[in-house]
């Protein structure tokens, strides 16, 4: 995914839409929107952003998940197998990004990257939903025009990237200036 | 009238909760409806039905996912030119407001035993021949302008038809008066037409946007929302004038913290560096517009030094941003903004806006100001003859509008008048009265208790219905055919149709419904087609289609229409000149100011701050308070306060403590709030979120979260000339928990 903060306004569709989706329990969500300012008054700066599972390429949750409930799909993206899945929050502990929790019914849950949605050629609830298409499914070994042009010259960062996990979700800062 | 010995003649009633859907006898009977409906769709599997949301004015569209008879998600319509497929997350949120467990489940009756007043379930034959004979008596008694509807929402169109038939037209809307009404009326004594929903900017091709005090982002106005941020990737700029750091000036290259209260200086500031500097487009002011020398007369002293001193804003900024909204005109725009009446005066800030735009030469150019068109849908001639409307029963204000149908009072003038002994009956559709900002929680108390006779129709046990004499429990948006939808201008002209995706459930019937029942208890048959379904189909044979057909995407959708206008092109606008008016040859003749002018507000007294009010992006006030699935966020569940970091430190607030806001007529907030020290706010305001601090114990999930902001507004500014209702008079302080 890459997500454009320049247009993110935290309005939290993507996380409604995504329990929906998911049936995610009251209480819980898959994804999540932080809104960070900064600077000093009248200097301030603001960006917003809407976070989930990062689907890294070196994922830690995978390695320390002792059951391998914790896995990479073929498509590329992590995933839980239910019945595997022990509780016993291994993953969470390694996961930096704070992508998971604990399923009322036991098991460890998170963004799937809406798989079940994606194998019907759709979109996923949170992209879908998004009024301000600041989310991009995006397929990094290969990226279209569109992708190219929305990257292109503009400031992008990927988080927490010395913990060396490969995330692939790109964020284009919110600091860009008009028309970067 | 004698003030005491009516007040006490109608006490609020809590109403029982064996008379809500969430008690245990009931919840019996929903899982029946729910199974009963389930058996006819469930072996289809899941359906979806696409309609309009009612979870805000902007009615998007929407597709409704069905599976065992019940509505498991809610998404975008693609179909829908208002949606384009995307939702803002209220519109997600049906759900929490048709399976909410405190729904009014049945009519419901107020009694008085031994001196003890209290609600007492009904059949709706019962009730609906209680609310006609009294709502006729009232009118034979004492004439038609002696009742009056208080309406929001889609389903109001059936009240108006059943109360036409008895010749009485007193509607109104207190959004009107609190929002839409000034930016409406503006736009006629500015352009000759009425400005609409979604306003009339082309967003998405625009380079330079200019807001004051609107909060897109947090208003999340769907398809504005969309256009705004198609702009931001286009690489237009934003610039916010707000004494808040809003979620729309954490987009913008200039935020402007402004003082509260003096916008139209700032805009009087501007014109004068369009004018003075030569900036503005003066072929488009020669040809198109009357008043020009009026308009310079009366900011030629506007200087950006003295409205600096004014505004609180440096002078040099000023200068920047009027040559930048010229340099980018004319895609460049001031936006008219939304509920943005404030100080009484929002008649004429509005008028600035449309002045500072007419001033570049924007209109009907990319980028600029537009006027998008409405679906053209034929009405049916009247099948029934009904009385000629008493004329006196329009409002006072002159500049109030003479051409809706639906709102022909402020809503102010109604709770004046049930005080005041000359409205006797009121029929409240959709209105939480007590925490709506029309003139305060206690003006509208003590008006509902005045009133001889209250109807309410309503979805929940919201704070109103406790006033009521007769509580009509209407069925959702999800549950109900509504009237077609033609009521929005866009690129794309449409009409859209509202369908059940569900049967009503408990005793809860549509609007359509019950209009119908009250108006044939009177007698009157055929003023109502034999059903809505037959209604509707009828309505679209008339432009060539049919209600199965609308079914299908929920919407008719007409080609884009050509919004700009070309080289030479006469605008044969409708105002007295025919052109655009930057001084107002009818309120000059109304004896008010022709161009707008700057005047001065009440300041906040020493250790008060002025009570700025805006919305969280997941809710509409009223119409979520109560919602389960919306405000399952953290970020949802109560308002806070937000203090300026120096402010808090003066009264040794801590973020996150609770405190009483206490007003400047010594009101004090009925529940704590929640402190958010922060430094996106000026020094001399506070604000907090609409739409908390419920009273009443039946929205057990809204009851006692948050702050009432309504509750700390006992002043209240009247636009003179329109009858706009301004609020952000009030002032508070801190109280701190012993
Ligand atoms: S729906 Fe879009 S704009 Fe809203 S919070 Fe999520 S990512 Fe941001
Ligand atoms: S991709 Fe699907 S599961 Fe992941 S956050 Fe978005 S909606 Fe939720
Ligand atoms: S903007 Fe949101 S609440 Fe308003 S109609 Fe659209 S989806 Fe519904």
């Amino acid at each position: 995914m890459v997500i454009d903060t320049r247009v993110c306004v935290g309005c939290s569709a993507c996380v409604y839409a995504c329990k929906q989706e998911n049936n995610v329990p009251e209480g819980y969500c898959r994804d999540w929107v932080v809104q960070e300012s900064g600077g000093e008054y009248p200097k301030l700066t603001m960006e917003n952003r809407s976070e989930r599972c990062q689907h890294c390429e070196n994922a830690p949750c995978v390695t320390y998940c002792p059951t391998r409930a914790s896995h990479y799909a073929e498509d590329g993206t992590v995933q839980i197998n239910r019945s595997l899945c022990t509780g016993c929050k291994a993953c969470m502990a390694a996961c930096p990004y704070d992508a998971r929790y604990v399923h009322p019914e036991g098991y460890v849950d998170k963004c799937s990257l809406c798989k079940h949605r994606i194998e019907q050629g759709l979109e996923t609830a949170c992209v879908s939903i998004c009024p301000t298409g600041s989310l991009n499914l995006v397929d990094f070994n290969n990226m279209d025009e569109k992708t190219k042009e929305l990257l292109k010259g503009k400031i992008v960062y990927r988080q927490k990237e010395h913990a060396g996990t490969e995330p692939s979700l790109q964020w284009i800062s919110a600091s860009n200036k008009p028309g970067a | 009238m004698s003030h005491g010995q009516n007040f006490s003649r109608r006490d609020f009633i809590k109403i029982s909760s064996i008379f809500l859907a969430g008690s245990t006898a009931l919840s019996a009977g929903a899982a029946q409806a729910f199974s009963g409906a389930g058996s006819s769709v469930g072996d289809e599997g899941s359906k979806v039905v696409y309609s309009f949301c009612e979870h805000c004015f902007w009615r998007c569209g929407i597709a409704a996912h069905v599976r065992d008879g019940k509505v498991y998600k809610i998404t975008g319509s693609d179909h829908h030119p208002l949606s384009q497929g995307k939702l803002c997350p209220r519109g997600t949120g049906g759900t929490g407001l048709l399976y909410d467990p405190d729904r009014l489940a049945y009519p419901l009756i107020r009694e008085t035993k031994g001196g003890k007043q209290f609600y007492r379930k009904a059949s709706w034959d019962e009730a609906i021949t209680l609310v006609a004979e009294k709502l006729y008596g009232i009118k034979e008694q004492y004439g038609p302008g002696a009742l009056a509807m208080l309406h929001h929402g889609y389903g109001v169109s059936f009240f108006k038809n059943m109360f036409s038939q008895i010749g009485v037209n007193k509607y109104a809307k207190p959004s009107y008066d609190l929002c839409c009404g000034p930016a409406r009326q503006a736009t006629v004594l500015t352009y000759g037409y009425p400005s609409d929903t979604p306003e009339g900017f082309d967003m998405k091709n625009s380079k330079y946007m200019v807001f004051f005090g609107t909060h897109f982002g947090e208003n999340m106005h769907n398809t504005a929302v969309q256009e705004i941020s198609e702009g931001i990737r286009n690489g237009a700029k934003i610039v916010v004038f707000d004494p808040r750091f809003s979620t729309l000036a954490g987009k913008a290259q200039h935020w402007l913290p402004i003082k509260p209260a003096t916008d139209i200086a700032m805009m009087q500031g501007l014109m004068h560096v369009l004018i003075s500097e030569n900036l503005y487009d003066k072929a488009f002011v020669e040809a198109h517009t009357v008043g020009f020398g009026e308009l310079w007369d009366s900011v030629k002293d506007m200087t950006p030094e003295k409205v600096s001193a004014i505004t609180d804003i440096p002078a040099d900024a000023i200068r920047t941003v009027a040559r930048e909204y010229a340099f980018h005109a004319p895609a460049a725009f001031v936006h008219s903004g939304r509920r943005t009446n404030w100080y009484g005066d929002a008649l004429q800030r509005i008028r600035a806006i449309h002045i500072l735009n007419a001033l570049v030469g924007n209109f009907k150019m990319p980028g600029g100001v537009v006027a998008f068109q409405k679906f053209p849908l034929v009405q049916p001639p009247p099948t029934h003859e009904h009385p000629a409307y008493e004329k006196e029963v329009h409002s006072k204000y002159p500049f109030f509008p003479d051409d809706e149908p639906s709102n022909t009072i402020a809503s102010h003038e109604i709770v004046q008048q049930a005080i005041s002994g000359e409205v006797k009956g009121l029929l409240i559709y959709g209105v939480n009265l007590p925490e709506t900002m029309t003139l305060g929680r206690d003006k509208a108390i003590e008006a509902m208790k005045k009133a001889e006779f209250v109807v309410a129709v309503d979805v929940l046990p919201s704070e109103v219905t406790g006033y009521a004499d007769v509580v009509l429990p209407e069925c959702t948006y999800l549950e109900r055919y509504d009237d077609l939808d033609n009521g929005r201008a866009f690129r794309t002209p449409f009409v859209a149709l509202r369908q059940p995706a569900v049967p009503p459930m408990y005793d809860s019937k549509p609007g359509n419904q019950i209009a119908k029942m009250i108006t044939e208890k009177w007698g009157i048959h055929g003023a109502f087609p034999p059903s809505v379904e037959k209604g509707l189909d009828k309505k679209l044979r008339l432009v060539g289609s049919s209600l199965a057909e609308i079914k299908k995407k929920g919407v008719l959708v007409m080609p884009e229409t050509d919004l700009y206008r070309k080289p030479g092109e006469p605008l044969n606008l409708k105002t007295p000149s025919g052109k655009v008016e930057l001084a107002s040859a009818r309120l000059k003749a109304g004896g008010f100011d022709a161009v707008p002018k700057y005047t001065a507000h009440p300041e906040p007294p020493t250790g008060f701050y002025r009570m700025l009010t805006g919305r969280k992006p997941m809710l509409t006030f009223g119409r979520t308070a109560n919602n389960r699935f919306l405000g399952d966020l953290a970020t949802a569940k109560e308002n806070e306060v937000w203090v300026n970091n120096h402010i808090a430190e003066k009264h040794s607030l801590e973020n996150g403590e609770y405190v009483h806001l206490k007003n400047q007529d010594g009101v004090v907030s009925e529940f704590p709030v929640k402190v958010k020290v922060t430094q996106r706010i000026r020094t001399d305001a506070v604000y907090m979120v609409h739409g908390f601090g419920h009273t009443s114990a039946k929205l057990t999930w809204a009851h006692k979260r948050g702050a009432s902001h309504n509750q700390l507004i006992s002043r209240t500014e009247i636009d003179p000339a329109m009858g706009a209702v301004g609020f952000q008079n009030n002032f508070v302080t801190f109280i701190k928990e012993a």
